[in-house]
């Protein structure tokens, strides 16, 4: 563990101890603030990569088919924000960018990132423009040799963009093989829960908020978010607070993969969504600091107001409809947001904002049919009907009608404790909490001083 | 008759990182086993022949050794033939519209 500690200091020149204030509590705001970019500055690197601004778009022909199934006055006007027009086709573009800008500074020779997702394909293509060399390490594919055709479609692009891939098949033991490729070049581990990674998402909420606003009047009254390791919830719900969309709620969706295991190498491509689902966002809801780095700077359940999830037939079905009547070929995972959108706008006033926050590109591997003819290659039942009857690594039910689509609210309350009794269990009994950690703990559940006070009394009552 | 592969080729090398048996101790019973496989690709450093043990050089720069499992490695994810379940969602939703005079 101490080795894994200094191979995190010096990979990503941070000393997370210098933040602490407490037994658990850290300075958060500090922790960001230290990165030294600010919106201004951090548009400007990006804009030299041609990463952001990017369009928002009406979706008229969605909002209309919302309106269909609702009450009448009801069916929110709702917008896109078209991420997939970044380089390298995804908002993750904005994560790798102050990263990699960063590693450049610093002399870094190069950067290695483990992910298997867009986060790869955006690290290579800023590594590429930046002359850094660049190790992506993906979990890739199961015991049989199959690959996740998104992975594989990733796999390209980071070679594509003259990444070194390494591809590994199913566990978390994946991390132990990015540690030891660390510590033997010596890269900038550019992780997706470092301070820069969060901070480069801001201006895509500041963008976003300014964008509606020009283009309506008023700040949005919901951004949906597809919602993972939390990153994305984080640094666009700081966004537009600076913007001054105080009052904008941020909500997460998730795709409900329960009752499938995220380290089962029989589950693994079984899944049909390699991000965006409630196997990332509910661990790393309740337990953020479960990352690469010692302190995630990814914080969501200090920004969400509404946590849903969709099951996975409907994202494909708004997918299709997102293609066929808006002519946007985007997703499928971060069409997540959008499946939860149908269902959100629906129960909003005519005149209300709803955005779906992220687009991404679309292609070979990296398309519903691809994971569908997949799904059924593994024995999945794919049909038509009611999403209700979904059934994860069993059954992929498509929806036979826009009405039908719906989402289902996680707990947030549930939530909030499950993060405060893993959080507790880090801490041994013995070691008292100060103040400082109980305005922390309050501060990182959105739950007033005393309360958080109380609960956390509780909790170590019972342990 | 035994193919030689030329220094230089870019190739994909296999390596098997924990044995079945070895997992870590969280990973569920099926993964337990099952081996923990690594797959790299890069340039070889010297003339070979199939499945022998190599060192390639990766793009990054990095020398790794393992077994030579494919020579010049092909991308095969693609589309696939379309999904019934989904080819007929276009023609629903425009005929929802057109119904309410929303959409030509």
């Amino acid at each position: 563990m101490a080795e894994r500690d200094d191979i995190m200091k010096s990979s990503v020149g941070l000393d997370y101890s210098r933040y602490a204030t407490g037994s658990l509590a850290f300075d958060y705001e500090r922790l960001l603030a230290d990165t030294g970019y600010d919106i201004d500055s951090t548009h400007r690197i990006q804009s030299q990569t041609a990463v952001g601004n990017t369009p928002v778009i009406e979706l008229h022909n969605v909002t209309k088919l919302i309106r269909v199934a609702a009450k009448p006055g009801k069916g929110a006007r709702v917008f896109v924000k078209d991420e997939a027009v970044n380089p390298s086709g995804s908002f993750k573009d904005r994560r790798a960018s102050l990263s990699v800008f960063e590693a450049a500074k610093r002399g870094y020779e190069g950067v290695a990132a483990a992910t298997s997702g867009n986060f790869g394909a955006a690290v290579a293509s800023q590594a590429a423009k930046s002359g850094l060399r660049c190790i992506v390490v993906q979990e890739a594919f199961d015991s049989k040799g199959i690959a996740q055709p998104e992975i594989e479609e990733k796999t390209r692009a980071c070679e594509a963009c003259g990444a070194e891939v390494i591809r590994l098949s199913v566990g978390p033991e994946l991390f132990y093989v990015f540690l030891c490729i660390l510590k033997e070049t010596g890269f900038f581990n550019a992780s997706l829960y470092t301070p820069y990674a969060i901070v480069g998402i801001e201006t895509l909420g500041y963008e976003l908020a300014l964008q509606i606003k020009q283009l309506t009047g008023r700040f949005p009254d919901a951004v949906i978010t597809t919602h993972a390791g939390g990153g994305n919830v984080t640094g666009t719900a700081r966004g537009l607070r600076y913007a001054g969309a105080v009052d904008t709620r941020m909500i997460a969706a998730s795709v409900d993969l329960g009752g499938l295991h995220m380290a089962s190498d029989h589950d693994f491509n079984r899944k049909s969504f390699t991000t965006g689902h409630t196997g990332f966002s509910l661990p790393f809801t309740t337990w953020p600091d479960r990352t690469d780095v010692p302190r995630n700077a990814a914080r969501p359940l200090r920004y969400i107001d509404r946590f849903v999830t969709v099951t996975q037939g409907e994202v494909f079905y708004a997918t299709q409809v997102l293609a066929e009547l808006e002519g946007l070929q985007r997703g499928p995972a971060g069409n997540t947001s959008l499946a939860a959108a149908f269902a959100i706008a629906r129960e909003l006033d005519e005149d209300r904002i709803v955005v779906v926050q992220e687009t991404e590109y679309t292609g070979a591997g990296k398309h519903p049919l691809a994971q569908l003819d997949l799904a059924k290659r593994m024995g999945i039942e794919i049909k038509r009907g009611h999403p209700r009857e979904n059934r994860p690594g069993r059954a992929i039910v498509i929806p036979e009608q826009p009405a039908q689509l719906e989402a289902v609210d996680v707990d947030l309350d549930h939530v909030r404790r499950s993060y405060l009794r893993r959080t507790l269990e880090s801490l041994p009994a013995d070691v008292p909490l100060s103040d400082n950690d109980v305005v922390f703990l309050a501060a990182e559940t959105r739950i007033e001083t005393g309360n958080a006070r109380q609960l956390v009394e509780e909790i170590r009552g019972k342990t | 008759m035994t193919e030689i592969i030329a220094k230089g080729t870019w190739v994909e090398i296999s390596n098997i990182v924990l044995k079945a048996g070895e997992r870590a101790p969280q990973v569920p019973v099926d993964t337990q086993h099952v081996p923990l496989e690594l797959r790299a690709r890069g340039f070889l450093t010297g003339p070979t022949v199939a499945g022998q043990q190599v060192e390639i050089e990766t793009v990054a720069g990095r020398r790794l050794a393992g077994i030579l499992v494919k020579v010049n490695p092909a991308y095969t994810h693609g589309f696939g033939p379309p999904v019934p379940q989904l080819t007929g969602i276009g023609n629903e939703v425009r005929a929802i519209l057109r119904e309410r005079g929303d959409y030509k």
